[in-house]
């Protein structure tokens, strides 16, 4: 083939196209969501069909302090990103902790809220309907924080080391693109479990 | 371009064959692992056709004893598995790994690792599913292989009804080959969005991308419920959960609604990639280019999202009353709309043109007319006072199968003997490709058109046997007597593909003067695929070089 035409290059210029870290995450943002969206429908189909207690309103408080620390983590991780773009380090492994931080704070929260539910109401996975579908959905969720905790933990660490500069921000981005995931899915868990569902 | 075929020395030649094994297992090469993807569905499509075969000879004849009722039971759990998740989706995303790169002009896929990944997660789900006639019973000594139908609906698979880890193994199996094809699917996304090549534009890409481009955007919709509904039957059976549990309030329609919110865009799923191959062959061999590309593109990407709204007329029998009754009837036959589209399109494409009818474009012109077919028994079924009568009846499942057989095999077959000379360098027998198409034909004819009639005249479907005077005897024996034409045409495809691959005639890079990518590399194409990246002008890159003094760029 390499005595066919030579095609008029100059008529391409610049070929630019998305960045592939970028779209696989989205992808699996989009495959992810579909699965919450599952877990929800099935949370709500099964709001109040219990046949026996404890019920929401009985044991369940509204996480104020948890959501606030999880929604903040957002902004954190977002400057994060903006401060390594930038090259500077030190700042950036503040917001980078301050991440981790938050994060744990609120996975704190939730074991917390699970031993208080199972050690002082004995409500269980197999204790009703609400068990089944509270522990799954919220479940679901905070095992999705512990992955998120997990890649931004590991770039800390990686950071503290000296290891991590301004070439990894897209990776970075990447990473913090799943985390705003998890905070968003977090808002629709927060106003079907605790807000509607109580 | 047959003056440019190269001698391919190939300097593996003198190695050990724990070499090539290595070789092999370690590879993340999109062609390597699109053959591997290949080679394991050829593997259990024949092991799922002989669990066919096992039950039509159960059912040639009225109060048979063949097999057992059990053994029947697990047969037909196996043989619809298999055949969706380890069969139709692997070949398809074993063509997709092959083709998409070249097609756009990269050397590998997106996310090359994740790929090998994705590749033996899905393998590995296949034989756990397969395992289950070995470890099955567990403890308990109860059951050995998944017995609950592939749709497995509650209260089956609730641990009093299914003892053991059958459906365990069918749980598993299915969740890890899930996680798999959404690897897959991202792969093919990310790869066709950011990897095309200098001048290929999305309005400039091969209809084939396109269409894996849907289908891929498809799978993460779709196999993530099927992935999530997998997670809440494990969390009944493990944990002691009450999703599905009726017991404690729990719903078995909800799992019904779960399953098929995947099951049925999963259908569109196999069939597109099919549709991609015909947008392929279909005008290479009517010498045209494809009419109505932008018209295509729509159809497709409109199939993509109505199918997404069908899923509950598998569900019309279950009672849900007027409204979504009518809504579901209503987006069903909406769906034929665009599929109707494509059809002309390829008609149209047809038209006019000078037809070669090589084996590729046989299966090809097979699969048109019987798409069309399969397609208005759906619209049939899409009637739901219609679909009261003969739903779960043989019917159903001569409706799917000729989608399934008729449509997606038979494009499958086109494919296999249009890109094996790109695969292997060597062209498959004409010949015996015509003895193939023939006989398969036949066969499918025989066993998908007369299994219409038990199903009218009442046959439900999973039955193991039936009384003598139920007047469905002749239809069943015509039914079963097409099986083994089926069998003999599948053996012979084998036999071409083994023998052309020692003896078949060299292909040279390009054997059906085509006019997309794939054919400027080398048959087969080296790992790099291309030495310099290509850059493209018009939606056919190849016609473009070929006749340089009226190039398409100066038309589209």
């Amino acid at each position: 083939m390499s005595t066919a035409v030579a095609l008029a290059h100059e008529q391409i210029g610049e070929w630019k196209q998305p960045s592939r870290g970028i779209v696989g995450m989205a992808c699996l943002v989009i495959a992810e969501s579909a699965i919450f969206i599952i877990f929800v429908v099935a949370y709500l189909f099964y709001i109040g069909k219990s046949l026996r207690g404890p019920t929401p309103r009985e044991v369940l408080e509204i996480p104020w302090f948890a959501s606030i620390c999880l929604l903040s983590s957002s902004i954190t991780v977002h400057f994060a990103v903006h401060d390594l773009r930038h090259s500077r380090i030190g700042r950036f492994i503040t917001w980078l902790a301050a991440t981790v931080l938050l994060g744990g704070i609120f996975l704190a929260a939730t074991a917390m809220e699970w031993y208080d539910l199972i050690y002082h109401y004995g409500l269980t996975i197999r204790t009703n309907l609400f068990g089944t579908t509270f522990y799954s959905l919220v479940g679901l969720h905070a095992s999705h924080v512990i992955v998120g905790l997990i890649m931004l933990g590991l770039a800390l660490v990686f950071a503290f080391f000296g290891k991590v500069n301004a070439h990894h921000a897209e990776r970075l981005e990447v990473v913090s693109i799943y985390w705003h995931f998890v905070d968003a899915v977090w808002v629709v868990v927060f106003t079907v479990v605790y807000i509607i569902g109580r | 371009m047959a003056t440019q075929t190269q001698v391919i020395v190939n300097p593996a030649t003198r190695r050990g064959w724990l070499d090539h094994v290595q070789d092999w297992v370690t590879t993340v090469d999109h062609k390597k692992i699109g053959l591997m993807y290949i080679g394991y569905a050829l593997i259990f499509l024949v092991i799922a056709g002989l669990e066919a075969i096992l039950m039509r000879i159960q059912l040639l004849v009225p109060n048979n004893n063949f097999v057992s009722p059990q053994v029947f039971n697990r047969l037909f759990t196996m043989h619809g598995t298999t055949m969706v998740f380890f069969v139709g989706m692997p070949i398809l995303f074993g063509f997709g790994n092959y083709l998409v790169p070249l097609m756009i002009g990269a050397r590998d896929m997106a996310f090359p690792r994740l790929n090998a990944f994705s590749f033996w997660v899905s393998a590995f789900g296949g034989l756990l599913l397969y395992f289950s006639y070995f470890a099955g019973s567990g403890l308990y000594g109860a059951g050995t292989a998944p017995d609950v139908g592939w749709f497995a609906y509650a209260p089956l698979t609730a641990r009093v009804f299914s003892p053991g880890h059958s459906t365990d193994y069918w749980t598993l199996s299915i969740f890890i080959s899930g996680i798999g094809s959404i690897g897959t699917a991202l792969n093919i996304v990310a790869t066709t969005l950011c990897m095309r090549c200098p001048g290929m534009k999305l309005s400039r890409m091969p209809l084939l991308v396109w269409l894996y481009l849907v289908t891929s955007g498809l799978v993460f919709v779709t196999i993530s419920p099927l992935t999530a509904a997998q997670i809440m039957l494990c969390i009944d059976r493990y944990l002691g959960g009450h999703f599905f549990d009726t017991q404690a309030g729990g719903s078995a329609v909800l799992w019904m609604h779960f399953f098929w919110i995947f099951g049925h865009p999963e259908v569109y799923i196999l069939v597109l990639p099919a549709f991609a191959f015909a947008n392929e062959i279909i005008p290479v061999f009517s010498r045209k280019a494809i009419f109505g590309y932008p018209a295509m593109v729509a159809a497709s990407v409109g199939i993509g999202f109505v199918s997404l709204s069908v899923w509950a007329h598998h569900m019309f029998t279950v009672g849900m009353g007027p409204g979504p009754n009518a809504f579901f009837t209503f987006s069903t036959m909406v769906i034929s709309v665009p599929t109707g589209i494509k059809i002309f399109n390829w008609l149209a494409t047809l038209w006019g043109g000078n037809i070669h009818f090589t084996t590729p474009m046989k299966f090809a012109i097979g699969f048109l007319f019987q798409f069309l077919i399969a397609g208005l028994t759906g619209i049939m079924l899409s009637v739901s006072p219609f679909d009261w009568q003969l739903g779960n009846s043989y019917f159903v499942v001569a409706h799917f199968h000729y989608v399934l057989v008729g449509a997606i095999l038979f494009m499958i077959f086109s494919a296999f003997y249009y890109w094996y000379p790109k695969m292997t360098g060597r062209m498959l027998s004409d010949k015996l490709g015509s003895w193939h198409f023939w006989l398969f034909l036949i066969g499918f004819h025989l066993t998908f058109d007369f299994m219409h009639i038990p199903g009218l005249l009442g046959m439900p479907r999973r039955i193991y046997t039936y009384e003598a005077d139920r007047g469905w005897e002749i239809w069943n024996i015509i039914v079963s007597s097409g099986a083994v034409f089926q069998a003999v045409a599948t053996l012979i495809f084998v036999w071409n593909m083994i023998a052309s691959y020692f003896k078949g005639e060299k292909s040279g890079p390009d054997p059906w003067d085509a006019w997309t990518l794939e054919w400027t590399t080398s048959s087969p194409p080296p790992s790099y695929n291309f030495a310099t990246l290509p850059v493209v002008e018009s939606r056919r890159p190849l016609w473009d070089r070929k006749h340089p003094e009226e190039p398409d760029s100066q038309y589209e």
